[in-house]
């Protein structure tokens, strides 16, 4: 259960790379690749394993100028769904 | 049609293998293909098949631990930004050579297991393995790599899925996959050892399921469905040269590893780059699309979920590679799978026989019944 205070990290087994056909960033893990949209990859790339998933939404919302509570929710379910394939982890 | 492009190459660096299971993936004729790609070929691949788009490479067989340059090929595939994946026996492995292995770039391992325990799991293998197999899956672990856990389903081993689910559990397995046997080369050989009654299937696939909800999130549990019981014909490589290449030791591009039993023009990566043989092989684009399709697949409105099918199956078992394939219900030669299936009408299966037996390995390809071992 990922919660706003929880610390969040890529799990070890994945890799993050440009996709040279596209041209988007593509999360590769043992038997597969996501393509990841825009936002996506800015969550991901912004998991430091030290800042809270409040603390990483609240950054990119001043980044993007949008509004924190969206960025923080949006932000939970995209983990969320993340972590049920355990492509990330929470860092204990 | 244009040429899609492709995610995967599935690398089959040798086809010598120290085990000997009864469904395998090899060609019948494999003793007769030798490794003819050197390492500067592999590199070579690499990079032309990371050119055209793939980011993601098996490492398999045969076993490709038999190949000394496994580390300089991984190590190139690194440099590419591969996600590369070991599929493997365990045999032969050391701890050392995994760690180098890891140093080098390797991503993610894929051990198989052929049951629950040793005595049957051995048995199956026709090679003392299984202890090995503990071994290599707690280094896998240890050196902080991805551990898949593979099995693939038959008569003999497929109502121990509960054992092999906990056996996966505590040997640490990050996904378990249950892939139940496709019915080609050595499998179709000893389909008669091989094919599970329904039951059998059926009672897998709960068990399977409830093992799925009960690890989410810990382990990923896949039950591959077997085409032969759901009347439904697979995606196979999520179509006719879609997503897949596979280059075999002898240096021949295929679609899928099975396709060099169809009577198509195969080219060598010695010979031709590798996106000229992706975009102009005859044979990958025989059956690209849906042009080749013939009723009732043309009109079905799965057409594009299930791609037609195997087209490897179609040949097998109709001599001709273009048909339906007979794994779907709809198929006018569907009975070839359904008459093969044992309990079921017009089948000749033998209540109480062995479990399946070791093909034999090295002689000319037998015909559609049971091989014994040499």
């Amino acid at each position: 259960m990922i919660a706003p205070e929880s610390v969040v990290a890529l799990a070890p087994k994945v890799r993050l790379r440009e996709d040279r056909i596209t041209g988007r960033t593509v999360l590769l893990a043992p038997e597969r690749g996501l393509e990841l949209n825009a936002s996506a990859v800015a969550v991901l790339k912004a998991l430091d394993g030290t800042r809270s998933v409040r603390e990483v939404a609240a950054a990119l919302a001043a980044t993007h100028a949008a509004p924190a509570e969206r960025i923080e929710a949006e932000t939970i379910a995209l983990l969320s769904a993340l972590a049920e394939r355990a492509l990330v982890r929470i860092v204990p | 049609m244009t040429a899609p492009r492709p995610y995967t190459l599935v690398a089959e660096l040798t086809y010598r293998c120290a085990l000997r299971c009864g469904y395998c993936s090899n060609p019948l004729d494999w003793t007769e293909r030798h490794d003819a790609l050197a390492t500067a070929d592999w590199i070579r691949v690499l990079s032309e098949a990371e050119a055209l788009g793939v980011m993601q490479v098996t490492l398999t067989g045969g076993e490709p631990l038999l190949r000394d340059d496994l580390d300089a090929i991984v190590a190139h595939g690194r440099r590419l930004e591969l996600y590369q994946t070991l599929i493997t026996s365990g045999v032969p492995l050391t701890r050392a050579r995994l760690a180098g292995l890891r140093d080098a770039g390797l991503d993610a391992v894929q051990l198989s297991i052929q049951d629950a325990d040793e005595t049957r799991s051995d048995r199956i293998a026709g090679t003392r393995s299984f202890a090995h197999k503990r071994a290599v899956a707690a280094w896998v672990r240890e050196l902080g790599l991805p551990l898949t856990l593979n099995v693939v389903l038959h008569r003999a081993n497929l109502d121990h899925v509960p054992e092999i689910v906990a056996l996966a559990e505590e040997w640490g397995a990050e996904r378990l996959e249950l892939a139940n046997t496709q019915y080609l080369g050595w499998a179709l050989a000893n389909r008669d050892s091989l094919l599970p009654t329904r039951a059998q299937i059926d009672r897998a696939r709960a068990e399977a399921a409830a093992a799925r909800t009960r690890l989410k999130g810990r382990m990923e549990v896949l039950f591959v469905l077997p085409d032969y019981f759901t009347g439904r014909p697979k995606a196979c490589m999520d179509g006719w040269a879609r997503r897949f290449i596979v280059v075999g030791p002898d240096g021949t591009a295929l679609p899928c590893h099975a396709a060099h039993t169809l009577p198509l023009e195969w080219w060598n990566v010695r010979e031709h780059a590798l996106n000229a043989i992706w975009r102009d092989n005859p044979g990958f684009n025989a059956y690209r699309g849906e042009d080749w399709m013939p009723e009732p697949c043309r009109s079905c409105d799965r057409r594009a979920l299930d791609f037609g099918g195997c087209r490897c199956q179609a040949f097998a078992l109709t001599g001709d590679a273009a048909r339906t394939d007979p794994a779907c219900a709809l198929a006018p030669d569907h009975a070839l799978v359904s008459n093969a299936r044992p309990g079921e009408p017009d089948t000749q299966y033998r209540r109480g026989a062995p479990p399946p037996a070791p093909p034999a390995r090295g002689r000319k390809a037998p015909g559609p019944r049971v091989t014994t071992p040499g």
